[in-house]
């Protein structure tokens, strides 16, 4: 087969892009669209570096294809924050030195923000397991898992404060 | 890792899905989650013309309980079996079982059905469904039949279902008592070095129904009577676990690989049913 129209609502916005139906979503986000936050980190659904949010899922961008993800409304760490105003979650890993190298950290606050929306209170442990499909090679998770933590006292404390 | 070109179809019903698998004969599979078979077809080692895509099928995607009985859709995540309570008031172990597969992106994308249908031997739910002794409705061209888990799966990659048939839904009963689902695995996200999955009722401190299946420990599921047997009319003391354990790793036929060597297996196994045996009675 030819190419086919992939439509997908991208942070917001409605593109269209021409692809194979083989083509994976990672590849059509960076290559197609520029869309260059995810990244490809071991191409083989293990790593997470990947991680996009698509319909109000994490999910590995490397293993959706772009035929598969047509008509999806698709967030990436572009959709988060921006360099004036950056998200809680990028805040706080910069604060708490959540990443070193910075290769996995678009996919680890990507899937860390649908982590908080579905458990705004989350233990130690949960966020844990809850971050599990997403490898680090530099920072031991340490302060990974402390930067989540603070984000989440920092968006109740928000919350509580508009109340 | 780039597959081979195929042709994509997002047919929106079951009849319509049957209907291209027919008209396309070999060349054609179905796509559920994809988190098996994309990685296979990266790989190359799954080749295909035409990719029918079961997402837009929404009779796949519900959960229904209707008195003791449970039906779940093919479509159905990983995720929504953790996340359904009705599901966990009927069979709690669904959910211990599900918690233990891969890792989040992966259980909000993978389904039942893909992982019962899919036949590797690393896949959990196929042991699972054994233990609940759960039923599989496929439908083809000509018409649907019913097929017990407990004998569906010939060898690794060989099931009942025919190549023109579509798994629609998975049925049990609900189960009361006690349950267990142990997994050994080198790291989280791994498949099983070796699983065990236990269903056990007591009544006045006997066993009165025992239920067990083992997963990656030969190229099927492992679903041995005897050691049911070796529980049932017991008062689940340790010889009688110690003689279900010896019945276990004695059906299991465990490979060499990566995840280590056939006596180490065996050991392992030997160990999940144990625990998963102990923590079903204390909860039974
Ligand atoms: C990193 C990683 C770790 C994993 N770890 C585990 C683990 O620990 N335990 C585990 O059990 N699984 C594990 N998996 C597999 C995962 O759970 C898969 O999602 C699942 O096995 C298949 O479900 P799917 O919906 O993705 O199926 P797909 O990949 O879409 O399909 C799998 C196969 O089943 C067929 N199929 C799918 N649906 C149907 C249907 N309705 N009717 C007929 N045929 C159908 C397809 O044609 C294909 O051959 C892992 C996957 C990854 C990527
Ligand atoms: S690049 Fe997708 S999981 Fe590693
Ligand atoms: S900061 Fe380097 S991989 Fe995580």
């Amino acid at each position: 087969m030819g190419k086919m129209h992939v439509k997908l609502t991208v942070n917001g916005k409605q593109v269209e892009t021409l692809a194979e139906p083989r083509e994976l979503l990672i590849h059509v986000l960076r290559e197609n669209l520029n869309i260059t936050g995810p990244h490809i980190g071991c191409e083989t659904s293990h790593c997470g570096a990947c991680t996009v949010d698509m319909g109000g899922k994490s999910v590995k961008s490397c293993t959706v294809f772009a035929a598969q993800a047509n008509g999806a409304d698709i967030t990436t760490i572009e959709g988060l924050g921006t360099p004036d105003g950056l998200h809680v979650l990028q805040e706080m890993f910069k604060e708490h030195h959540g990443l070193q190298c910075g290769f996995c950290t678009p996919g680890m606050i990507t899937r860390a923000y649908r982590l908080l929306q579905e458990n705004p209170d989350p233990t130690e442990e949960e966020v844990r397991f809850g971050m599990a499909g997403n490898l680090c090679r530099c920072t031991g998770y340490q302060n990974i898992v402390k930067a989540i933590m603070a984000a989440a006292a920092e968006m109740n404390a928000v919350k509580e404060a508009a109340q | 890792m780039i597959p081979g070109s195929f042709d994509y179809h997002r047919p929106d019903s079951v009849g319509a899905a049957v209907k291209l698998l027919v008209d396309f004969g070999d060349g054609a599979r179905v796509i559920a989650g994809g988190h098996s078979l994309i990685p296979m077809m990266k790989l190359r080692m799954a080749d295909l013309d035409h990719l029918i895509d079961l997402q837009g099928i929404n009779d796949l995607k519900s959960i229904t309980v209707s008195g003791a009985n449970v039906t779940i859709g093919a479509m159905v995540t990983q995720h929504e079996l953790i996340a359904n309570e009705a599901l966990f008031s009927m069979a709690p172990i669904v959910r211990e079982a599900a918690l233990q597969i891969a890792d989040p992106q992966v259980r909000y994308v993978g389904t039942l059905g893909g992982n019962v249908a899919n036949g590797d031997p690393g896949n959990d739910m196929p042991g699972l469904m054994q233990c609940l002794d759960a039923s599989y409705t496929v439908v083809g061209p000509n018409g649907s039949r019913d097929i017990a888990a407990r004998s569906f799966y010939e060898a690794a990659y060989f099931t009942e279902r025919q190549d023109d048939e579509i798994l629609t839904s998975i049925s049990f009963k609900s189960k009361k008592g006690g349950y267990a689902y142990e997994k050994q695995k080198r790291k989280i996200g791994d498949y099983a070095t070796a699983a065990s999955a236990v269903l056990i009722e007591k009544d006045g401190g006997n066993c009165t129904a025992a239920s067990i299946a083992m997963t990656n420990l030969s190229d099927t599921p492992v679903c041995p009577q005897e050691a049911a047997a070796a529980l049932i009319g017991t008062a689940l003391d340790e010889a009688s676990i110690s003689a279900a354990v010896t019945a276990a790793v004695n059906a299991i036929d465990p490979a060499e690989d990566n995840r280590g060597p056939v006596e180490f297996k065996k050991y392992v196994a030997g160990i999940m049913l144990r625990r998963a045996i102990e923590r079903a009675t204390a909860r039974a």
